[in-house]
């Protein structure tokens, strides 16, 4: 992140901005990809005009970044008019999309609308290993089809690559696959548990020695600092764990308010209340706010500390927001044997 | 002087954070953060309001400076956001602008 980008994400956080937010329209999909932490069945998503009113007091409040996803956003049939009215009120607008839908005229409407960016999930190179996950023939054919529609009219696409056991070894091919399109990739070995809080797909995570070569992978990560961590100082054991509900938060399909996607704890609907209401009085959102690092007690004192990407909505998810995330304890323990071995 | 008509750019995100607008362009992601005369400027942007009436009605009227100083700042201003391409100018008013003015927090 450059400076001045630094410098805004600083001044949200002491005026308390909600920045960025991401804002599923629909569980809805189209796919059904077996890692999957939604419940597809429509509950009674907002509606138009009650996205829309939720748009003007996002606005309000400051949001910038607005991420919309779902579920599959083009089963949304409002879509494009809910596209434009948030353009219109000065979002800053990223689509994650499986794209299967888009075609060269959703392409058009993408690209005159400003949309900064779109991401797309593509799981591997091989179509019986893509479609295999997302359980729907022919889709990595569709989705790739889709992102050339994209790429050809300019714009930035962002291949996301979720990691499972199905898929671990494919990775460098779909990096590949993402130069040759001209469009960036990331890498993400994390899978969640369900909303509901059924953590049955939690088999599907990459195994130890997976995700050692994950984080050995010097093309993933640049060479490894040959060196131990930081130690720990105050100023650390003073810091935030993460931006959910400090800059950050999520909006589900029915008007739910979490700290973050990953985060799912309820702590306002706005179907019933306002945004600013939930944003700034919210008690949970408070005592998520509250927080610091030095007020986790495993965590805070852990060797890792320092460098570990702790997820404070998996803690949450594994029953206790103020304790570690086991998927990333398993990620700081293989990225420290990794280093190990770097320096042998 | 002939007058001055401006109104913002097309594609780009805006947003007033902590008093300052930010601009991201959709194109590029290039970043803006504008200081508050600049953002005042920013705000008037409809396209109607001449840059004359902006000075004399907005930054005089806010900022401790004489008309004459601030009008040459505000030309100097309006030609450096035109060539970032975030506003467009016209000797002529101009459609509005397809963004409704920046909400936000911390004004």
């Amino acid at each position: 992140m450059n400076a001045l980008m630094q410098r805004v994400w600083d001044r949200a956080l002491e005026e308390r901005v909600p920045l960025s937010v991401q804002f599923d329209l629909t569980y809805r999909c189209n796919e059904r990809c077996v890692h999957c932490y939604l419940d597809h069945d429509d509950h009674g998503e907002m509606t138009t005009a009650e996205v829309k009113g939720v748009l003007d007091q996002l606005a309000s409040a400051g949001t910038l970044f607005l991420i919309f996803s779902g579920g599959e956003l083009l089963l949304r049939k409002d879509l494009f008019e809910l596209l434009g009215y948030a353009r219109a009120l000065g979002f800053d607008i990223k689509l994650k999309t499986n794209a299967i839908l888009l075609g060269e005229r959703e392409a058009d409407r993408i690209r005159d609308l400003g949309i900064r960016s779109v991401q797309v999930s593509i799981y591997s190179h091989r179509p019986e290993i893509h479609d295999a996950i997302t359980k729907v023939p022919g889709s990595l054919h569709r989705s790739l089809a889709a992102i050339r529609f994209l790429r050809a009219r300019g714009l930035h696409v962002l291949i996301a690559n979720v990691l499972m056991r199905q898929n671990a070894g494919d990775y460098p091919h779909v990096r590949a696959l993402a130069a040759e399109l001209g469009v960036d990739c990331t890498i993400d070995p994390t899978i969640t548990p369900k909303m509901d809080g059924d953590t049955s797909i939690l088999n599907l995570r990459i195994a130890e020695p997976q995700l050692l070569r994950v984080y050995t992978d010097k093309s993933l990560l640049g060479d490894p600092a040959n060196e131990p961590p930081p130690p720990t100082d105050d100023e650390m054991l003073d810091a935030l764990p993460c931006s959910a509900g400090h800059t950050a938060c999520y909006i589900s399909p029915y008007g739910d308010v979490f700290p973050c996607v990953q985060f799912p704890m309820p702590t306002g609907n706005l179907r019933g209340q306002r945004f600013g209401d939930v944003w700034h009085q919210s008690p949970q959102m408070n005592e998520v706010r509250a927080i610091r690092v030095r007020d986790l007690p495993t965590c805070s004192t852990c060797s890792f500390m320092t460098t570990c990407t702790r997820c404070p909505g998996l803690a949450y998810m594994e029953g206790n927001m103020k304790g570690p995330s086991s998927a990333d304890c398993e990620k700081s323990t293989a990225r420290a044997r990794g280093l190990a071995a770097e320096r042998t | 002087m002939s007058d001055v008509f401006f109104t913002r750019a097309d594609k780009l995100a805006a947003r007033k954070v902590a008093g300052e607008i930010v601009i991201l362009r959709a194109d590029d992601s290039s970043l803006y953060v504008l200081n508050p005369v600049a953002s005042a400027v920013w705000e008037a942007a409809d396209g109607r309001t001449p840059l004359d009436a902006v000075v004399r009605d907005v930054i005089c009227r806010d900022y401790d400076v004489d008309a004459e100083t601030a009008l040459r700042d505000a030309t100097e201003l309006l030609a450096a956001l035109s060539a970032q391409g975030l506003l467009r100018t016209s000797d002529q008013p101009l459609p509005a602008a397809d963004q409704a003015p920046p909400h936000g927090a911390g004004a």
